[in-house]
């Protein structure tokens, strides 16, 4: 088995003038779930669809399952599993038939392919569906097919252009715990996703990629301990003179503005001990304390930390809009 | 052999037969163009064809009888062109990324296009055969059971030649395409010249000299050759003139088909080579 099941260096890709992914380093190692999180348009597709063999390696190398892309693209693809991020089922086909399709496009022989069509379509739990028409399943029936498809072939990798976008939170929670059986059965994952809970829950590492590059990459808890130990959310009657009282004590690593009336102070210690100590020193400033919240980091708080906007701000929806169209 | 072409000719026979008003309305149109066109045409033409006599020993034939092999290229024609159809539709809708993504030649995807339009072109052809020869069609007259086979066999190697070159260009516009509008406007610019510009429903002679050099080229003109040698013979009148085609012209037809196919297999791979799906 190769050290890693995926390795990047140096990706750049181009769509005439738009540079879509900008010089994009990382490797996943075998077994792993590794998650792209950011926000549409950020590149994660392209990232995907250069990995996929979709679109062509402009720059850099990028080995997968041992076999370097460039050189070797069919075994690559022979290698690797794909769930596309739109539907790409015909709707007139039954669920067998989509699967032996599958099967017999890579030409596996005839009796492995029925003998794994059914394996799958027990694994995704679609047994009473066996001959229905995919036009008939539900959202969440054909993203299980979908992902049964890409298994088809036994794949060491399995790619997933976020896997869970418009289904219900159910259903949602109901593919992951699909996707872990399908990982714990020794299959490398590599997913991207804008959901920040998502990437959080699944993943063993995490890339943040944010315009074409990636800005942030560890295991979801150490990206979330960096941030310090918890977050307090505060609205002031004061806050600029908040800000600079706060700003006074040890234990706050950071503050800054959130939403119209409030104030996101990052503290380094346990948050429960060290509030009513910056309260006692507020209120000896005279600054009048309207409301409180103490919380440990999420992953929206990590997004924000190092792209200074939440998921999903408005600069980051028109960046989405003009790369969407293009990718 | 990589014999994965298979699975896409499967896939693409899957969808014919699944469509049930569609295949039903591919294989009875035609039927109808011969029971409707061809009778009135035929029973106004003949009154004219009569009149004037055939030479000793050549064979005359009715109008119906000449258009029948108009009819079956006719079909041939619009079934082939829009047999890429579905390449379009898979590529916006569909399964084409998951094909582009797989480990397979792209010729595979051409080929298997390929096959289930001679697949669908045949069976036309032969529904087309029978409900003429129920109408009156004076095909294969008083051949031998050997001859009859070799006719047949014949016209279905016309028709399978003719089919794939129409499918692989089809194929390849289909492919280069971004809607079904688009396409389906092409399909119809095409239909008209090749079919009111050949031999199907008239001699050419009479053409002005560059509708009819325009028709010699054209290989509905080489099919129609092909379908009436072996269907009516290779010296026979019609409509007030006599035709004839040595075994030297239908060679020259069938090598014209076959130049024609393969230079559209050769487009339809490349624009499937450059394609990208994403």
């Amino acid at each position: 088995m190769p050290e890693d099941m995926i390795r990047v260096e140096g990706l750049s890709h181009r769509f005439d003038d738009l540079v879509a992914v900008d010089d994009v380093s990382f490797h996943v190692r075998p077994g792993e779930v590794f998650s792209f999180l950011g926000p549409n348009g950020a590149g994660k597709s392209t990232v995907i669809n250069v990995l996929t063999t979709l679109l062509p390696l402009q720059e850099g190398r990028v080995v997968i399952a041992g076999f370097d892309l460039r050189t070797e693209p069919d075994r690559v693809r022979s290698a690797i599993g794909i769930v596309f991020q739109e539907v790409t089922l015909d709707r007139d086909m039954t669920v067998t038939e989509t699967l032996l399709f599958h099967g017999r496009l890579y030409g596996l022989p005839r009796d492995e392919v029925r003998e794994r069509a059914e394996e799958l379509v027990r694994l995704v739990e679609l047994e009473t569906k066996r001959d229905v028409l995919v036009k008939h399943l539900s959202g969440g029936m054909k993203r299980r097919l979908e992902i049964a498809r890409g298994l088809m072939t036994r794949p060491a990798v399995l790619f997933l252009d976020e896997p869970t976008i418009g289904l219900d939170p159910q259903t949602r929670a109901r593919m992951w715990d699909y996707l872990r059986d399908v990982n714990r059965d020794g299959t490398t994952i590599f997913l991207t996703t804008h959901y920040m809970d998502e990437a959080d829950g699944l993943s063993d590492r995490i890339a943040i990629i944010d315009r074409g590059r990636i800005i942030a990459e560890d295991t979801p808890l150490d990206l979330k301990n960096a941030l310090g130990r918890d977050l307090v959310y505060l609205e002031t009657t004061d806050n600029g003179r908040a800000r600079a009282v706060l700003e006074a004590d040890p234990a706050v690593t950071g503050v800054r503005e959130k939403g119209p009336a409030g104030l996101l102070v990052t503290v380094s210690e346990d948050g429960t001990r060290v509030v009513p100590r910056l309260l006692d020193a507020l209120r000896e400033s005279g600054v009048v304390i309207d409301g409180l919240n103490i919380k440990k980091p999420s992953m929206d708080d990590v997004f924000i930390h190092h792209t200074g906007r939440a998921l999903r701000d408005e600069g980051a929806e028109s960046f989405a809009a003009a790369v969407g169209r293009r990718r | 052999m990589d014999r994965r072409f298979l699975a896409i000719y499967w896939r693409d026979m899957l969808r014919y037969v699944r469509f049930r008003t569609l295949l039903l309305s591919s294989l009875v149109q035609p039927a109808l163009w011969l029971a409707f066109f061809g009778i009135a045409m035929s029973s106004s033409f003949d009154a004219i064809g009569t009149q004037v006599p055939s030479g000793p020993g050549i064979p005359q034939v009715g109008y119906l009888t000449f258009m029948c092999a108009g009819v079956i290229s006719m079909t041939t024609l619009f079934t082939s062109l829009f047999g890429g159809m579905s390449l379009l539709f898979d590529k916006n809708w569909g399964l084409l990324r998951e094909v582009m993504a797989a480990p397979m030649p792209r010729s595979n995807i051409v080929l298997g296009m390929g096959l289930s339009g001679i697949t669908k072109s045949c069976i036309q052809a032969g529904i087309i055969l029978a409900f003429g020869l129920l109408l009156g069609v004076r095909f294969f007259d008083g051949y031998s059971p050997l001859r009859l086979a070799m006719a047949v066999g014949g016209i279905f190697a016309f028709v399978s030649v003719f089919a794939l070159g129409f499918v692989f260009l089809s194929s390849a516009i289909a492919i280069s395409m971004e809607s079904p509008e688009g396409m389906q406007g092409i399909m119809t610019l095409l239909t008209m010249p090749i079919f009111f510009a050949s031999n199907a429903l008239y001699p050419v002679e009479a053409f002005p000299e560059a509708l009819r050099l325009l028709s010699m080229a054209n290989p509905l003109s080489h099919m129609v050759t092909g379908i009436r040698y072996f269907a009516i013979g290779p010296e026979f009148s019609a409509i007030g003139r006599t035709f004839v085609c040595s075994s030297t012209d239908l060679l020259v037809s069938f090598g014209a088909l076959c130049l024609f196919s393969t230079l559209t297999f050769l487009f339809a791979l490349h624009r499937v080579r450059v394609a990208r799906v994403t």
